[in-house]
């Protein structure tokens, strides 16, 4: 669908790895090629005319933001840089000065780094413990076993709302609910979901929600950090400078500016955020139920075409986003993306920055599809039909 | 270099590599080696004895390039002495950075004569040497 939409498109190239970032569409090229050349100056210095166009510009993004996710309120909306900053600005400006040594945070063995290492960081810090939610036969979630793995101690749990190599969408509602009667509160991390399904935070009574808008036809450099209002008033912000403060003097006394300004330091991303804004408009007017429906038609075709070649694992058989992973077997993942590569099919071969993961599926690295709505059958075809004769591969793969 | 050989040699060095396996063995020095922008990863455990290598073994998961490379570097490596063994990994590493090396110190070394062609799997071919400098560097250190 849509293929016309992106310049990219144009070259003879088939890209299946929309899970590390996808294609940009050219309205949103051309919305930040417009601000660079026609109305470039800062934000928030309204004092002449393509300055306040641009504040104005800024501001449309964080309320095209707002109702992409369904948030309550504008203050609610931070930018930041991306997924990872936005996770990094919680777990330290908010979560290190709540928790207290001994205090549990509950993650899974299929987070991304971003979701794994800012912890582990704190719990050297502050002595938190950083426990496993068990995944079971399939490497879902699943609610009983967050049953069975909160304790007393357990005060966060913090999981991707869809995973990026299993790819599975978790059932994010009923886990809230139920965290939220245990005092418990929850971090979602929404990059591989926001572009792919609904998101809808108050529905889902979210306490903080992350993504990047690189992941949804956006530009790089830009992301999202939502909280509810109550909490995000809380967050220390990490970065202090300009933009961001009220007013300082020379004895130190310092006035920071309310959300969501204070936690924006510096000179933001305008043009990314410009851009992001665009992105939002070109998904909304697609329809993310479309792209959803879409999405898991392809899924089913390829796994179904994946299933008959018989030299292949797949590790993700059943999961319900667009992300499929396996193996060819006996040939090393990235030497298969090279064979691949050599036919201008773009896929991605290793961890996924989600290293524990390997112990529990008993596979080191593997390849992964990650399909979204500008892929197509015939795409799928070839690449199964490349995949389909090992011989071929390992003649051609060095 | 005939292309059906040399793919041949590499093949069968990735199906069938020599010297892989898991050492236990104090004597050995052990050392990791990765490549920052891939997934290969393999450890490499040498013994020396009198500035001779007696043996290498290795372990790890690593692309068809790096693995035969990493096979072949073991093979020719044995036996030598620290002196023969650093003129061995200087040409090789001539080779694969295109300057002069001579094809028979490389013996099935020279496999990878024409890697360079191919920019992205040129540090595949180099990655067991890395990790054999740092090997010998162990070794010096451990020396003195």
């Amino acid at each position: 669908m849509h293929r016309e939409d992106f310049p990219m498109l144009d070259q003879d190239i088939v890209y299946f790895d929309n899970a590390a970032t996808t294609l940009k569409p050219k309205c949103v090229i051309d919305k930040m090629v417009d601000y660079y050349s026609n109305y470039g100056a800062s934000a928030h210095r309204g004092d002449y005319d393509i300055s306040y166009k641009v504040d104005q510009e800024y501001e449309n993004t964080r309320e095209l933001v707002k109702d992409f996710i369904h948030a309550r309120f504008l203050e609610e909306i931070v930018f930041t840089s991306g997924d990872t900053e936005a996770l990094n600005m919680i777990v330290r400006g908010f979560f290190e000065n709540l928790l207290e040594p001994g205090d549990e945070v509950l993650i899974t063995k299929s987070e991304h780094a971003s979701n794994v290492l800012p912890w582990f960081s704190l719990a050297k810090k502050n002595g938190i413990q950083v426990n496993y939610i068990p995944l079971d036969d399939h490497y879902y979630v699943t609610l009983d076993n967050v049953k069975k793995a909160i304790t007393p101690k357990t005060k966060v749990i913090s999981l991707a709302y869809i995973t990026n190599v299993i790819g599975d969408i978790r059932p994010m509602k009923e886990i809230i609910h139920f965290a939220h009667e245990h005092n418990i509160f929850v971090l979602l991390d929404a990059a591989q979901s926001v572009g792919h399904i609904k998101t809808d935070v108050q529905d889902l009574d979210v306490d903080f929600l992350v993504f990047s808008a690189h992941k949804m036809c956006g530009p790089t450099g830009v992301g999202v950090l939502y909280g509810k209002k109550e909490l995000l008033e809380t967050v220390e912000p990490l970065l202090l400078g300009g933009g961001m403060n009220e007013s300082f003097d020379n004895e130190q006394a310092v006035y920071l500016k309310d959300l969501p300004t204070r936690l924006e330091a510096g000179t933001p991303n305008v043009a990314g955020v410009i851009g992001f804004g665009s992105a939002i408009l070109y998904l909304n007017q697609i329809g993310l139920d479309t792209i959803a429906d879409y999405e898991k038609e392809l899924r089913t075709y390829l796994i179904d075409k994946l299933l008959a070649i018989p030299h292949l694992d797949i590790i993700n058989l059943e999961s319900d986003s667009g992300i499929v992973s396996f193996n060819v077997n006996g040939i090393f993942s990235q030497d298969v993306a090279y064979y691949l590569n050599k036919y201008n099919i773009c896929v991605r071969a290793g961890n996924h920055c989600a290293k524990i993961l390997k112990k529990e599926v008993g596979v080191a690295n593997s390849l992964r599809i990650s399909l979204y709505f500008y892929n197509t059958y015939e795409e799928i075809d070839a690449l199964v039909e490349l995949l389909s004769d090992k011989d071929k591969i390992l003649k051609e793969m060095l | 270099m005939d292309e059906n050989v040399r793919r041949e040699i590499i093949l069968d060095h990735y199906q069938n590599p020599k010297n892989k396996e898991s050492i236990t063995d104090e004597r050995y020095l052990k050392a990791n080696t990765n490549n920052e922008s891939c997934i290969d990863n393999i450890d490499l455990y040498v013994l020396i004895e009198n500035d001779v290598i007696q043996d290498i073994k290795f372990q790890g998961e690593a692309c068809a390039i790096s693995t035969s490379s990493t096979s072949i570097m073991i093979t020719n490596l044995i036996g030598k002495t620290l002196v023969e063994a650093r003129e061995y990994i200087a040409h090789f590493e001539a080779m694969v950075n295109e300057l002069a090396y001579d094809e028979a110190i490389l013996k099935e070394g020279i496999v990878y004569s024409t890697i360079y062609k191919q920019n992205n799997r040129k540090t595949c071919a180099l990655l067991p040497y890395k990790g054999m400098l740092k090997l010998l560097k162990q070794y010096d250190t451990l020396k003195k």
